[in-house]
């Protein structure tokens, strides 16, 4: 039916070269449709470089914020937080989604695999700023104040997606004959996932975590009621002082999760909207770290999928 | 005595070798472990709608549907405690329709010139290039926003288009100025949603075209039709439903983007309809207020619109799923990835 009116709209038109130039026209634009949406990505890159590298400097790494208006002063207390945040975030994340994803690869066809592939992509498309209340409500309240454990979760929740179904995908790429050779010497399906399959499927799984990562350091909407931001702490200095005084590091480490911490892209959203020169250059160089961070991540984790893989056919 | 403790131990001993054989050596734990986190996903998200619902009762039931619907003199006052939600449901709608109707044309575009002409060594870095696009994180985007691009280019095309368009009936409802000098609108909101979610629906259509069996284009060519033809009348409305889904991505991607639209949008309440005015949008005022929410009601009122986010976003992405599934499905050659 579809293809019988397509010849006969076909046929009814007339002049070859007109058509010839019309369809020419429409790839040519096609082509700049694709250039005029890489424009903004250099824009923002170039631009965030240029700005940021003109304020950002060694204290800028090694200094807490000074009171707005003074000038120097750095952000070693939303660089530090970002990290610990991401590791809870990886800790939180890796581990149930590397068992979910083993059930959706193994049981793809079954109700429960197909819900777990559907809730993954419904998952992914929550808006982050719902997670933040949900941590804020089942965390926050429940806790009486805000921490940096709220806002891990939270990030968590987001990587959770990216992880599962890049683990996933992953899984199903490893032969299923290596993974039968090992049933059939007799090992049990967990010892087989471990010992056999994970790294089996390593190369690939590290890309996807990364990936995740590069997500997870980049948002702000869930950390604004859970993680809140702190510009007074050192977490270093936190942990060394702790344990100058003789303390267990895993109390050291349960205090500080008790803290609101800061991130880079808390601290850039509040230095944007301040009144003060000396913020806004701050929040430029923020940018240019945040943005160095998650493309360097992002970039890196492809790289090195391709470069594995190509290693591995050769 | 000795036969008691004996019979004890015969019956750990017997409950020892029953456990591992019930156990399969530790594999019923593992199937435990995999099909519970699996469900743990699924519950998860009936979780969040869950505690959204239960947080919110007395905003429900003081506002009732009066909360949701459109009216012109909406009030949103902390101070009487009197919330209606009606500015921020219309600044999040304008902002994410004009955004999906600038996006699309772009989009498709680039999804026919990667899957379809680009050389081949071209198609991965463009690809990559696009998804870093998708990685810049929304702070930055709202940095550079402020800065950048409202003042360069959303003041200027603010103005030309109140100009144009503003004096004319009805469509110029939307296109009333002035713009703020600043460029702060809904339409800088809009441009900044246009830019970020192109990556999401050009991802999916490319997949889409890619995913088209090779003999449509060859029948189409047969038929003596031009490349162009082949794209336009063939391979796009075979596609539709998954160029369908890939919009609806897009789509509930701009509804709950926060932070860049947040910074741009102006954030002020006007009982306006133009996109060339500041406004606000559902998820700007649960980032700007809730922390700071006043009383029960107030915090309870932006729970209340966090769950009607929650709703829309999860219905969409329900139907967009279903749509790009449905293209899958019916070219069982290569897999469509969502």
């Amino acid at each position: 039916m579809k293809s019988e009116s397509t010849h006969g709209h076909i046929q009814s038109r007339r002049g070859y070269a007109r058509r010839k130039l019309s369809s020419r026209v429409m790839l040519v634009l096609t082509g700049m449709t694709t250039a005029l949406a890489l424009v903004p990505l250099f824009w923002i890159i170039g631009y965030v470089v240029l700005q940021g590298g003109k304020y950002i400097n060694w204290s800028f790494f090694t200094e807490l914020p000074r009171p707005p208006g003074m000038a120097g002063g750095g952000v070693l207390n939303a660089i530090e937080g970002t990290l610990l945040l991401v590791a809870l975030a990886s800790l939180f994340a890796i581990p149930p989604g590397v068992l979910a994803a083993f059930y959706a690869a193994y049981y793809p066809n079954t109700p429960l695999g197909t819900a777990v592939r559907f809730s993954t992509d419904v998952l992914s498309g929550v808006p982050s700023i719902i997670i933040g209340l949900f941590l804020y409500a089942v965390v926050v309240k429940v806790q009486g104040h805000f921490s940096g454990l709220a806002g891990g979760i939270a990030l968590a929740i987001l990587m959770l997606p990216t992880i599962i179904r890049t683990t996933e995908e992953m899984l199903k790429l490893v032969p299923p004959t290596l993974r039968e050779a090992s049933l059939a010497l007799g090992a049990p399906e967990w010892k087989t996932s471990l010992n056999v399959v994970i790294p089996a499927a390593a190369n690939g799984l590290i890309t996807g975590f990364l990936l995740g990562l590069a997500r997870a350091s980049g948002e702000t909407a869930p950390l604004l009621f859970t993680a809140l931001g702190n510009e007074y702490f050192d977490i270093a200095a936190q942990v060394r002082s702790g344990l100058a005084s003789g303390q267990n590091i895993f109390a050291v480490l349960g205090k500080i999760l008790e803290q609101p911490v800061d991130s880079l892209p808390l601290t850039l959203w509040k230095y944007a909207q301040q009144p003060y020169p000396e913020r806004i250059q701050q929040a430029w160089a923020a940018a240019l770290v945040l943005m160095g961070l998650v493309l360097a991540t992002n970039i890196s984790a492809r790289l090195w999928i391709v470069i594995r893989s190509r290693r591995m056919q050769g | 005595m000795i036969n008691k403790s004996r019979a004890v131990l015969s019956m750990f001993e017997r409950l020892r070798i029953r456990a591992g054989k019930a156990l399969l050596h530790g594999d019923r734990i593992w199937q435990a472990l995999t099909v519970g986190m699996g469900l743990g996903v699924l519950l998860l998200i009936l979780w969040i709608g869950w505690i959204l619902w239960q947080d919110s009762p007395e905003a429900r039931s003081a506002f009732g549907l009066s909360f949701l619907l459109p009216s012109l003199d909406a009030s949103w006052n902390p101070v009487l405690d009197k919330f209606q939600a009606w500015p921020f449901i219309y600044g999040t709608l304008i902002t994410s329709a004009a955004a999906i109707l600038l996006a699309l044309p772009i989009s498709l575009g680039i999804g026919i010139f990667l899957a379809e002409l680009c050389p081949a060594w071209l198609r991965l870095p463009l690809g990559w290039m696009l998804e870093l696009l998708a990685a810049i994180p929304s702070v930055v985007f709202g940095l550079w926003g402020i800065f950048v691009f409202l003042p360069r280019i959303v003041e200027p095309i603010g103005a030309a288009l109140g100009s144009a368009l503003g004096p004319l009936p009805l469509l110029g409802a939307f296109f009333t100025g002035p713009i703020p000098v600043s460029g702060a609108s809904r339409l800088a909101a809009a441009l900044i949603l246009t830019i970020m979610i192109v990556p999401t629906i050009t991802a999916v259509t490319r997949d889409v075209f890619l995913a088209i069996p090779r003999s449509q284009r060859e029948a189409a060519f047969a038929l003596g039709a031009t490349e162009w033809e082949t794209i336009s009348q063939v391979l796009v409305p075979y596609g539709l439903s998954g160029i369908l889904g890939a919009v609806i991505l897009g789509l509930g991607r701009a509804l709950g983007e926060t932070m860049a639209v947040t910074m741009v949008i102006g954030n002020s309440i006007e009982g306006t309809l133009s996109l060339l005015r500041p406004g606000y949008t559902m998820s700007s005022i649960i980032a700007n207020e809730f922390a700071e929410a006043v009383s029960v009601l107030h915090s309870q009122a932006l729970i209340e619109i966090g769950l009607l986010l929650f709703f829309i976003t999860l219905l969409l992405n329900l139907v967009a799923r279903f749509l790009v599934w449905r293209v899958a499905r019916r070219s069982p050659q290569q897999e469509v990835r969502g």
